[in-house]
């Protein structure tokens, strides 16, 4: 057995995946587009995940104790609360009763298999939100407390208050001098995201049968073709890896007291 | 505040607000720990409301042979598919349901059910099934309150039979990385050095990991011929074996902090063994926040056994669980015909988020200084 794996992983170090059993083909020919869409939706989700969690993470820090932070605090619960694969369900369902398309796969039965062109590429816009929400929206729920904590911290603190009594606009107190500071762990946080995210696509294109890493590598589960599931958990490793790597990166780049030294 | 305590009129004033708030400032020498936390934790009306109903649930959970209608695993196949019946009540009847006619469509040859307006079946309560099994409320008819999944079994009761499952997973899973997490997090942060940098390099190769594919590949490598409880241990410790890194971190970070305190230096100065500092001194300090920990780490298992089952490498029929439950609601051209068959999601849900108010109701009290 472990034999076998040192085979295997030194055959991988070389970029020689190995054969899967199942399609009898060379598993580097059956993953890279699924990973290159694994990255498109990944990608997606966490820029909705920052463009919507941290403007109500603001709005519900600068309105503390109103009805709208409680609804807002309420809404990020249950966002925390609901597994990613039940919220697939339950808006493919609607999107079925309401429009009566099946939302499955990322393109329409007429571009499938067709060559790339500006239609098709049109076409997959059209359905990647509804996996790129789902997937982003746990994510955006504790993202969104994260933020509001953060500028609630800031605002608190007494250079807020000169701001204030300098006579700033309230705007300017918040928008220049708050949110800059209180923005600063939430990248820090990207990297700790990204294997929640990875996990969510995962499960969500299983459910809504996208064509990305999650399906198939269930199926290879399923069926024990090893040297597939195996490539394909490596594969979502490296990515985190690599993800991590990026966000320590844009933390020091944004943030001029960090050194790596 | 206590120059302002002079003016009567804003004396008054915080005289009420400290009775409203029911503070504990004033006697708070005099009361233990605990009871401090407990005081805090009772004025979180959202927590309150949480555990209450955490209880509830498990109460109907380990009573489920009680409480439920019906066994979990009562097959009925001429009652395929019912939908979920209407709960009537009359004076002369008390409560009832209507019976069910089948008719067959004749597009999709299935057969489809109806209220039948002219039988009655009453809920019996304390009722006594064929085996000599008291049920809380039952009835000689067909009595399916949620209706009934693809081989005609109650899914009320199995909802109820699979939290036995999916909630008690959580806490075994949860109980068994607080063991792990406490071990290595005490060991990492009280002896430091090499065996401090070996853990805490593992806990960020754990984390590291996405943890749905992680359990989706040890799910499938449980050996097939494997009981039900075997299955049942075997997905709790997958569960636990990646979650114990964050316990463990703020473990360690606690008896960091300890670590140095007088009473540990007084402790070690008066000739204590490690093993009494750290079970007489350092644990008992994070006692509170191991317990928050688990507590918002119990909803990460659950959605995760949930996921895993979904997904088929998971619990296994014919043990049942809210996740296992689910699975038979994957299609949508299942769900478009069969609604009903979402329901196990309801409690999903609520005990999620039942058990993030509680943790958070928790958090808060756990530091009774604070504010």
């Amino acid at each position: 057995m472990w034999k076998r794996y040192l085979i295997w992983i030194s055959g991988f170090v070389r970029g020689n995946f190995g054969e899967s059993f199942e399609y009898k083909r060379e598993v580097d020919e059956l993953i890279w587009d699924r990973i290159a869409f694994t990255l498109i939706i990944s990608v997606g989700s966490l820029i909705f995940t920052y463009v919507v969690a941290i403007p109500l993470g603001i709005y519900s820090a600068t309105h503390q104790y109103k009805w709208s932070d409680h609804f807002l605090t309420f809404l990020s619960f249950v966002g925390m609360s609901i597994p990613a694969f039940l919220l697939a369900l339950s808006l493919m369902v609607f999107a079925f009763d309401l429009f009566g398309v099946p939302l499955f796969g990322l393109f329409s039965a007429y571009y499938e298999g067709a060559p790339w062109t500006w239609g098709k590429l049109g076409d997959l816009f059209k359905h990647l939100w509804i996996p790129v929400i789902v997937v982003g929206i746990n994510g955006t729920a504790s993202l969104m407390r994260i933020m509001r904590g953060n500028l609630l911290d800031v605002l608190g603190q007494p250079f807020v208050q000169t701001a204030r009594a300098k006579g700033l606009k309230e705007i300017v107190v918040v928008g220049k001098h708050a949110v800059r500071i209180a923005i600063n762990p939430l990248i820090s946080i990207l990297g700790m995201s990204l294997p929640g995210i990875l996990s969510g696509s995962a499960i969500v294109s299983i459910v809504l049968g996208l064509p990305t890493v999650g399906p198939i590598l269930l199926r290879s589960l399923l069926n024990e073709d090893i040297y597939l599931a195996g490539t394909l958990i490596m594969m979502l490793s490296l990515l985190l890896v690599i993800g991590n790597l990026l966000a320590d990166i844009a933390l020091a780049w944004v943030d001029p007291r960090i050194r790596y030294e | 505040m206590n120059n302002t305590q002079n003016n009567p009129d804003q004396a008054i004033e915080i005289a009420q607000e400290i009775e409203t708030a029911g503070d504990f400032h004033i006697d708070g020498g005099q009361l233990s720990y605990r009871q401090l936390i407990w005081r805090r934790f009772r004025k979180n009306r959202m927590g309150v409301i949480a555990g209450a109903l955490l209880l509830l649930f498990y109460v109907l959970a380990i009573g489920a042979d009680f409480f439920a209608p019906y066994h979990y695993n009562e097959i009925n196949m001429r009652l395929r598919h019912v939908p979920p019946q209407r709960l009537h009540f009359s004076v002369s009847d008390g409560f009832y349901v209507h019976g069910l006619k089948s008719v067959r469509n004749p597009e999709s040859l299935e057969l489809e059910f109806t209220k039948d307006m002219e039988q009655r079946h009453p809920v019996e309560f304390f009722f006594k099934d064929a085996d000599g099994r008291r049920h809380l409320f039952s009835s000689t008819g067909p009595m399916f309150l949620l209706g009934t999944d693809r081989m005609g079994r109650d899914l009320l009761s199995r909802i109820m039979y699979g939290a036995r499952v999916s909630m008690t997973l959580g806490l075994v899973g949860v109980l068994l990385s607080i063991v792990l997490g406490s071990i290595l997090g005490t060991v990492s942060g009280y002896w430091g050095g090499w065996v401090d940098n070996l853990i805490q390099r593992i806990i960020e190769i754990l984390s590291a990991f996405p943890d749905i594919p992680l359990w989706m590949a040890l799910g499938a490598a449980l050996p097939p011929g494997w009981s039900s409880i075997q299955i049942y241990f075997g997905i709790t410790i997958i569960l636990s074996i990646i979650r114990w890194g964050g316990l463990a971190r703020q473990v360690r970070g606690k008896v960091l902090a300890y670590r140095e305190s007088d009473f540990v230096m007084a402790a070690r100065a008066a000739g204590a063994g490690h093993w009494h500092i750290i079970t007489k001194h350092l644990l008992p300090g994070c006692y509170s926040h191991i317990i928050v920990i688990a507590t918002l780490a119990i909803p990460g298992m659950i959605l995760g056994e949930t996921a895993l089952s979904f997904l088929g490498l998971g619990i296994r029929p014919p043990m049942t669980s809210w996740g296992v439950l689910l699975e038979e609601a994957q299609r949508v051209t299942v769900l478009l015909h069969y609604p009903w068959l979402i329901f196990p999601a309801v409690p999903v849900l609520v005990v999620v988020i039942a058990f993030n108010f509680l943790g958070d109701a928790l958090r808060d009290a756990a530091d009774p200084y604070s504010d």
